[in-house]
């Protein structure tokens, strides 16, 4: 064999490992899918979403889980994109480069690696001890927000970087102030890239669930919440409570239940990556 | 007598003063511009008419740009900007404390160098200058949208199509627009920062003939890069050389006649 052959040879078997690397990811996640869905589709029909929790498999339902998820993906969102975009606003915009500023940064980038159990001591002892919130859903939403808050500062700050210097410009130079030129031109064209970044932190939040059982989530919640003070479930927990069983018929629901939570993010995921695309096409 | 005397002296000088205020609209005295600890403007003394043209020429980092950009505060937003000396608009220093930057550069309009249209409509992008000053009354925006774009002679191109976004215009289109949206604010002061050089030709000149046409009404001044430009459009140029305003006069003196050697191998393309 020469030595073109043999780098040739070299070329190919690269390749095809490369393929192989890319494709067991995807063949994880398919085979993970097709187990899930064998499970749990025979279970998942309107009376399974409808129903309230129960001793018996075959009559427990998602409805207190499903709702205190989007309770919580509700109330969350409230809290956290105003907080978040304004930080990340400040940040880029107002806030003078220094060391202080440089400080700031490495914090910030530091909290979005901290793992999701110390926001859920934060928020035990912040909002359901100090603040006497308890186990309830405000509770939840205001850690699970602190818990995005950093992952929403970065998608923000780095949304308006990429607003050209040129379009600021231009809008001071007419004699807008520094606001009109954030709220008018800034952050409209950033917008799309804030609502990605915003989607998929929103997302990850749903899927949280270790802080949300420390601060005294329940398993077993008999009825719907109606208010911010209510105790409450969320699909995550729901799953792992039922994995937990010893009887078949709970293995099932919690498959049945880990496709409608899968549903819910991977259609947030698309609707991200949808915004995306469509302000690529405008860009161009 | 004596408080004759003294009210002749009064009114001369008042007499002056009204002189003053109809020639001289922009003034620099002995204007210097840091960065930190780099100095890049030093003693520029420059009196510009009201309702000419002014060219400020030099090569590349010479301190043009940053000297245009004295008259709107442009500069400020750069970290560590610090400038001495005045600079003065309608006999007014610019700089000092309670000036309304805003209300400033509502006098002072200003067109860049790459045309920077808003990703908006045509219409909005004209309208925006009088929007963020809280005037959104359709009519009183029509009119002066209209008039600012037939100002700019882009209108026969966009009458129909107002709505369309602003990129998808041309290069030298775009820059009109941009021209179009200075004018709507009703600025006295136009600074232009190399505004063709991003053009083709035939966009250029069109450029260039809008320039003489606003000079009835604005006093212009304007950064460029290539002398036949500076000498087609303006009525004074200043040349500037590592920082220093070298030579200041009229364009056709400094183009024909230059005092200065420096000034006059710029010209000639023996450097810069």
């Amino acid at each position: 064999m020469n030595n073109a052959a043999k780098n040739k040879l070299k070329d190919n078997l690269l390749k095809y490992f490369g393929i192989l690397c890319t494709l067991s990811g995807l063949i994880a996640l398919a085979i993970f899918i097709i187990d899930i869905l064998m499970d749990g589709l025979q279970r998942l029909d309107w009376e399974f979403i409808t129903s309230l929790p129960s001793r018996f498999p075959e009559k427990a339902g998602i409805l207190t889980a499903w709702t205190g998820t989007v309770w919580v993906f509700c109330l969350t969102a409230l809290i956290a994109i105003p907080i978040g975009v304004a930080a990340g606003v400040y940040l880029e915009e107002y806030n003078k480069k220094g060391a202080l500023a440089n400080l700031l940064e490495i914090n910030i980038a530091n909290l979005a690696g901290v793992p999701s159990i110390i926001y859920g001591i934060l928020g035990l002892e912040i909002f359901v001890r100090i603040l006497n919130l308890g186990g309830s859903l405000l509770a939840g939403s205001f850690t699970l927000a602190l818990l995005i808050l950093p992952i929403i500062i970065v998608a923000t700050r780095e949304a308006i970087r990429t607003v050209p210097k040129t379009i600021k410009e231009a809008s001071f130079a007419l004699g807008a102030t520094k606001w009109q030129t954030i709220s008018r031109q800034v952050l409209p064209a950033s917008a799309s890239g804030i609502i990605t970044g915003v989607i998929l932190a929103l997302s990850r939040a749903v899927g949280e669930t270790a802080p949300l059982i420390v601060i005294g989530a329940l398993a077993y919640v008999p009825f719907v919440a109606k208010t911010p003070m209510d105790e409450f479930t969320i699909l995550p927990i729901q799953i792992f409570n039922w994995v937990s069983r010893p009887q078949h018929g709970f293995i099932i629901n919690a498959a049945a239940a880990i496709i409608v939570l899968l549903g819910f993010v991977f259609i947030m995921n698309g609707v991200a990556v949808y915004i995306r695309n469509k302000a690529q096409r405008k860009g161009q | 007598m004596i408080t004759s005397v003294i009210k002749e002296k009064k009114n001369s000088k008042g007499m002056q003063d009204k002189i003053k205020q109809n020639s001289i609209k922009l003034e620099s005295e002995n204007v210097g511009v840091f960065y930190g600890h780099k100095k890049v403007l030093q003693n520029v003394t420059m009196r510009i008419q009201a309702n000419t043209v002014t060219a400020l020429i030099g090569p590349s980092g010479c301190g043009k740009s940053t000297y245009l950009r004295l008259f709107n505060r442009m500069n400020d937003y750069i970290d560590n900007f610090r400038k001495e000396g005045d600079v003065i608009i309608d006999g007014n220093e610019i700089y000092k404390k309670g000036i309304e930057i805003e209300e400033l550069r509502k006098t002072v309009g200003m067109v860049f160098q790459k045309p920077n249209p808003f990703p908006k409509s045509i219409y909005e992008n004209v309208a925006y200058g009088l929007r963020i000053q809280g005037i959104n009354k359709k009519s009183a925006l029509d009119e002066i949208v209209e008039k600012s774009i037939k100002q700019a002679a882009l209108w026969d191109e966009v009458k129909d199509d107002l709505k369309k976004n602003a990129l998808t215009l041309s290069g030298g289109q775009q820059q009109r627009l941009c021209i179009a949206r200075t004018l709507a604010v009703q600025p006295s002061v136009i600074l232009m920062d190399e505004p063709a050089s991003a053009l083709d030709p035939i966009s250029t000149a069109r450029i260039e003939d809008l320039i003489y046409e606003l000079k009835q009404n604005y006093t212009i001044l304007i950064v460029t890069h290539n002398m036949q430009q500076a000498g087609r459009v303006s009525d004074h140029t200043g040349f500037f050389y590592l920082g220093e305003l070298v030579e200041f006069g009229d364009t056709r003196q400094i183009f024909t006649n230059p005092k200065s050697e420096k000034t006059e191998s710029y010209i000639s393309g023996r450097f810069g």
